[in-house]
Formats: structure tokens, sequence, C-alpha cells
């Protein structure tokens, strides 16, 4: 794992100060909310419906046992007890008091943490793939680009006032496991002729207008990556629009000028960049590759998992997933309990996956966009004690990729945006599926929900999308089908007018029933809807 | 009827407008008629709130009922979790919000 | 670009990091300045392409780039390339500039100040020594903290 040296740790107590004497301008009165409002939201902080609400980076998803019972530390002591894990892999606090933020803050930067550019019109926290450096499909480990990107977007003094906020997502395999091509840039590692460097995506994203990034260019060498995003965000920052809000992501810039005449833009930018000499030299590059060297792996000795208790073994085989190493396993850790509410942690089940963290995989934790915790290094020996221990606290529904794995944004029950509430809707569809074995007979099923159309709930890339909106003052549910966020990217179309929350989980069931009736053998949802196209499933709702 | 909303600055709570000052309790609220802008105005500027509006309500025997379900779930709480709501001893607390 | 100095105001609110007296030449507008062949000083607004100016910057002793509101950042991407360009003469950040972005200006070039609302020196000078060290190579000489990873 990455390890601050003094200079980012100056950095993130340096701006602990800057965020206390704003913080103290607003309380005095020196500043109006209109000025603070976007000082507050380049920290992080929101003015939600019941409170502030702090969302906290967690870069590329990544942190350790110390920082994981840091945020059960703030949670306990600052919150209610609980947290909620976002689908860009960070965590919200919901009940936050904007005078004890700074103090909050000083406590994260005891642990190397930070809620920097957490929101607002700025680089946002990058994101990566959660099974970086444990994947055996891995070419290059994406979090070594990530932390380069996350130092250089930090504080970056010409795109702090973007046209609108900018996602960025790195990954170092060919399977997709971060909507890589669903963000303002998307990076895929790649090896060419024994070099390595970036597959570069542009203006992606979900959504009002959802789009997948055209590649921009097909490799750019490791040692000009930030000397190519710097050029792109430029021209980005120079011609996107500003006159509509609704039209100010970068997905709409390069739509609308076409991605070639983005391309050639850039490439002009690119030149007049690249002689400035922006990219740190090698030893930079190794500094930073030397702390995610593989931890200590000991040799497999042979031993298979005893697979004896069938609980168990129902959570091995849905939950946990092959490794680059010989005898270790990627664990997943689903939050999506039956009933429960998507992402959300109590502060005890904080401690508790930190512990495990700490004592089974090489005190490395993961968080998903999919809203899961990831403990990436788990010796097959330890998998029985260690999901004894998830199960005794509820950690261990064995359903990921399941229809109940859902991901949900925290919709109108939390968020001043949202149109209608998200969790509910959640909650009963989980409730509707509660057999276990009538979801694995389902297989793979990504229903995502989202509360409004800013679509925080990704339901456009769901093989199920739900999408909830304000219809005359009531919740209306929007349904679509044949999204994907993985390598097989594509956007869900709607089927047709919306329901009400009861009508939307009926809707739900009779797509399933009608897959369960159409698939072939070895066909997801996914595969079959793409085969036998959305008429069939029309038919069986509004027919 | 008319009631003035917010958020109070500091611990961003939310208020409602009693005639008086601000109350975390939505059956305190009290119909501004045509004041609320000009409250609004004199209760930001001074901090005693955050982000203030207007809303439109009903008068039910149980007090003020906002005309939104936005605004109903900020007087009561998180539908989902009742046990954090203003009304947690309440078993039906949630479907005033509904 | 010269190192960073102390940081000065004049009774016009305006805020400076140059030693020379403001240039006291009106701006005029880039259309009217590429018309013209004896103007000295430009005024950029923030739709401008700042490229434009690229062959002229020899007689230029002040450029000013308009922000018409805070969170319009087109004027920060225009001060770096005047000054990737070679540019050196007073480079004027004027309009919606509100203290908390006086670091970021300076960092892409900006060496003057002229804020709509007035700023207090003192705020401005503590906002702008905040950070001692940052992670990009910018405009404004300042070595990168990789660089003084690495020497």
């Amino acid at each position: 794992m990455y390890k601050y040296d003094t200079y980012d740790q100056q950095m993130v107590d340096n701006r602990v100060e800057e965020f206390r004497d704003q913080v103290k301008r607003r309380l005095a009165g020196q500043i109006t909310e209109d000025q603070f409002k976007p000082l507050r939201l380049m920290n992080g902080l929101y003015l939600q419906l019941h409170a502030y609400m702090l969302r906290v980076a967690i870069p590329y998803g990544t942190l350790d046992s110390r920082q994981m019972r840091m945020l059960a530390h703030i949670a306990r002591k600052y919150d209610r007890d609980y947290g909620h894990f976002t689908t860009r892999q960070n965590i919200q606090f919901n009940w936050i008091k904007l005078e004890d933020t700074p103090d909050i803050l000083a406590e994260l930067a005891t642990v190397e943490m930070h809620a920097i550019q957490t929101s607002g019109n700025c680089i946002r926290n990058i994101s990566a793939d959660q099974y970086a450096g444990a994947a055996a499909d891995e070419v290059a480990d994406p979090r070594i680009w990530a932390e380069l990107l996350r130092q250089w977007s930090s504080f970056h003094p010409e795109f702090t006032y973007l046209p609108r906020k900018f996602k960025i997502c790195v990954i170092g395999a060919d399977e997709d496991r971060a909507a890589m091509r669903l963000h303002d840039i998307g990076i895929q590692m790649v090896m060419r002729d024994g070099v390595l460097g970036g597959r570069i995506h542009v203006g992606g994203g979900m959504g009002r207008t959802p789009m997948i990034a055209p590649e921009i260019r097909d490799f750019v060498p490791a040692d000009d990556l930030l000397s190519y995003l710097e050029a792109c965000l430029r021209v980005y920052n120079r011609y996107g629009r500003r006159d509509n809000i609704y039209k100010a992501r970068i997905k709409i810039l390069v739509h609308e000028i076409g991605a070639d005449e983005y391309r050639r833009q850039v490439e002009e930018e690119f030149i007049a960049v690249k002689a400035l000499g922006l990219d740190p030299p090698q030893a930079e590059f190794e500094r930073i590759t030397q702390m995610f060297a593989d931890p200590a792996f000991v040799a497999d000795d042979g031993t298979a998992v005893d697979r004896s208790d069938p609980d168990f073994a129902l959570w091995l085989d849905q939950n946990v997933k092959p490794h680059k190493q010989p005898g270790y396993a990627i664990v997943n850790i689903s939050l999506k309990p039956q009933g429960g509410i998507p992402g959300d942690a109590t502060s005890a089940q904080i401690d508790l996956m930190a512990d495990l963290g700490e004592r089974y995989s090489f005190d490395e934790l993961r968080v998903t966009h999919a809203q899961n915790i990831v403990l990436p290094h788990v010796r097959q020996a330890d998998l029985y004690t260690v999901w004894q221990q998830l199960d005794a606290a509820g950690l261990a529904p064995a359903n990921l990729d399941l229809i109940s794995d859902i991901i949900a944004c925290p919709g109108l029950d939390y968020c001043s945006l949202a149109n209608a509430r998200s969790i509910p809707l959640a909650q009963k569809i989980t409730e509707r599926f509660a057999d276990p074995a009538r979801q694995r007979d389902i297989g793979e099923l990504k229903l995502k929900i989202s509360g409004c159309i800013n679509a925080c709930g990704h339901h456009h890339a769901g093989h199920i999308g739900i999408l909830g909106v304000d219809k005359k003052g009531t919740e209306n549910f929007q349904l679509s089908l044949g999204g994907s966020g993985a390598e097989d990217v594509s956007l869900g179309k709607i089927t047709g007018p919306g329901f009400d929350e009861d009508g939307v989980v009926d809707a739900v069931e009779r797509v399933t029933e009608t897959y369960l009736g159409l698939r072939e053998e070895g066909e997801r949802f996914l595969d079959t809807y793409r085969r036998v196209g959305m008429a069939p499933f029309k038919e069986a709702i509004y027919g | 009827m008319k009631l003035l909303t917010g958020n109070d600055l500091p611990s961003g709570d939310v208020v409602w407008w009693t005639g008086q000052g601000w109350s975390r309790h939505v059956e305190d609220a009290v119909d501004v008629g045509d004041q609320g802008e000009a409250i609004l105005r004199a209760e930001e500027g001074a901090r005693r709130v955050n982000v203030p509006y207007v809303i439109d309500a009903t008068l039910t025997p149980e007090g003020p009922r906002p005309a939104h379900i936005k605004d109903r779930i900020r007087a009561l709480g998180p539908t989902v979790r009742p046990d954090l709501t203003l009304k947690p001893a309440d078993p039906n607390a949630g479907s005033w919000v509904i | 670009m010269d190192k960073p100095m102390s940081l000065s105001a004049n009774a016009d609110g305006l805020l400076r990091y140059r030693d020379d007296a403001p240039h006291e030449e009106p701006a005029v507008t880039l259309d009217a300045f590429l018309g013209q062949t004896n103007a000295t000083a430009v005024r950029i607004e923030a739709g401008d392409d700042a490229r434009a100016l690229i062959p002229h910057l020899g007689q230029i002793a002040l450029v000013e780039i308009s922000f018409p509101s805070f969170r319009d950042g087109r004027g920060y991407s225009a001060a770096r390339i005047l000054r990737e360009a070679g540019y050196d003469g007073e480079l004027r950040a004027q309009g919606d500039v509100l203290v908390d972005q006086l670091l970021p200006m300076r960092r892409c070039g900006f060496d003057s100040f002229a804020p709509e609302s007035e700023i207090d020196a003192a705020t401005a000078e503590a906002s702008l020594s905040r950070y001692e060290n940052f992670y990009q190579k910018a405009a404004d000489g300042v070595v990168p903290i990789w660089k003084k990873r690495h020497g």
C-alpha cells in the first residue's frame, strides 16, 4: 500500500487548517453560503436533507485496517454509528455537524486520509479495479497509476474550477470490474512491445445523458501519461460548455465536436504540454511501484478447502474469487443483506472488517463500486475462519453479483437531489427474491437503482436498471434493461411507462421469469436479453 | 399554508420557523403567509438558519403537513431508519410521510 | 518568471506580486488588439483564445484576464498558456476573484489581482502562503514535490 511521506502528510495537514479557517469564516459570517458552498464541496461536505454529509475519499478504493478503524471511530464519535460505502469507492457519513468537520478532518489526517476533492467541479477521487494486485488476469497494477494521478490531481491549480465534475478510472486487466468506460476518462493500462502505457477513453459517463467513452488514444506510454491527461483536461477546461450545467460534462463536448476533433485538439495541446516537463522521473514511478509490491505470500501447501459446511460452500462459490497467488483467494464481503440498506455498515461491522483485513489479508481492504468490501489476499486455509466471523456479524450474504447484490444510491431518504427513495425499493426486491436458491438459479444479474437522473446508482449500467422520478409529487420508477458496466459495456433501454414501488417489483419479477423461460444453456440474463431483444420482456411486463 | 424551513448553520439540523425562532419539530411551524421571503432574508443574514426556503403545507389535526414528500422526510427523518427519526418510538410515524 | 516577492496592495484594491509600477494604459479587447499594432495592454474575456496573443507577447506589458464568476475557470488555462509561451509581463486576474482562488491563480501565473470586492492583503497573504509544497509543476516556478523527492 502507498504510505505518505512528509510531503503527502504536510499537504493534508495544511488542508485541514485551510478548511478550519474557511469554516470559521463561514460561521463568523465573513463569507456567504454561496461563496462557502464550493469550498465545502471541494472538501466533500454537502448539505443533505437531514444534516451535513461528509464524503471521505478512499483513494482507488484501497485502505488498511488502521484507516478502516478510523472510519468506524468517525461514525461512532461524530455520526450515528454507521457509514455508507458509495458507488465511487468512498464512504459517506450522513449526520455530520459543520462545526465538527475540521476536527473530523484532523482525525482522518492522522491515518493519511482526507475528503479532498470528493465533490466540486474538480478531478474527483480516482477509482480503480478493486482486485488490483490480486487478480489473476492483471497486466499491470492500476493502483500505481491511480496514485500517480491522485497526486497530480490534488489541488491541480488549473483544473479546480472545471465546467463540471471529473471522474477518472484506471484498470489493468481486460476484465473491467470498475465501469472504466463510464468515466470522464477511463484508462486501461496495457503492455505494448514491452512498454507499459495506457489506452485512453474520454467522454463516458452516466447522469442524464449516458455515454460510453470512445477511445481517444490506443496507447500513451506511461512516461507521458500525466502530460497527455493534462492536455485532455485543458481542452475540456477551455471548451467544455459552461452555459448549461446539464451539458457541461466532457462527454457532451466530445459528443458535440466528435471524438476525432477532440482527439485532434488534444494531440495539438499535448505537443505544447509535453515540452513543459510535467511528468515525474522514472525514480518517482519506481518509488510508488515499490509500495505496491506483493505482500509476503507463503507457499501453497496444496491443502484443499474443506467444503463440508454447506452454507460456507455456498458463500465460497459465490463470493470468493481466484487469486493470482496459488493458495490465496479474493474474498468479497457483501454489504447487501436481505432487507438491508445497500452499502451501509455499522461501526462494529467496520471494525470487524478492519480486524479481518489486518489478520487475514496483509492489512489490506478494498471498497468496490458495487458498494461491497474486498479482502484481497486471504489464504485459502483461513477462508472458513473468516467466513465464520463474517457470518456472525451479518456480513456473509452469499449473493455477489446476484439479483439481491443491488447497487442503490441513498435516494430521497437522505439526498437533497433525489426524486424518489431507492433504498426501500432495494429492500422490497431483496424480500421478493429472498430465496437464495432462486437467486442462484437466476444467476448473475446486476440490478442498479438511482433515485434521480444523476444516476449515482448506475442504473444505466444495470442488467436491470431502475430510475426513480417525481411524477406530480409521487414517486415513480422507470425500468430499463440491458445495461452493463463491464468490458461488454452497454447502456440500458427503458422498457416503457413507469411504475409505482410495488409495480416495479412485480415488473422485475416478470422480467426474471421471462428470462428463465427463454434462456439457453449457459446464458446470463444479459446474454438472453441481447439475443432476444426487448420485445418478449415488454410483452411480459405490459402485455 | 406556507411554512419556512431550512437547516441550522452549525449543526445542519432541519429547522422550522415558529414565529419567534426555529424549532426541530414541524409541529411547531407556523403559517408565514406572504412574509416568508422577508423572514428568510433576515434570518439567513443573521446566520440563524442556512439555505432557508418557503414551502406549501396543509394544516391537519396532527399539525402542519408539508405538501412535498421531500419535506415530510426532512420533517421526520429517513423512512428506512425509524430508529434515527424524530419519532423512534412511534411505529406508524413512517406512514405520515408516504 | 521572477520568484515570488511580497504582496503589495494599492488604494484601488489591486494586489500585486510585482515590483514595477502598475501599467496605466487601459486594456483593449482581444479583437481591438489584434486589429491594431500599438496597444500594450489587452483584456482577455473568459471565452477568448489566449493563444492568439502569442505572436505579439513582446509588445505587451499587461494582460488582464476576466473572471465573470469565480466558478468560471477558463482564465486559469489562459494564464498558463501565456506563461508557458514565455510571457513575463503583468498578468492580472480581474472580476469575481475571491481570496480562496488566489492560490490556484498564483500557481497558474497570475501576479496581479483586481478583485471586484476588496480582499484584505493580510488575509490574502495567509491564504497564499498556507501550502509549503505542491505536487504539480505549474507556472509559478515552484519546484514540484516529485522533484524534491528525487533531486
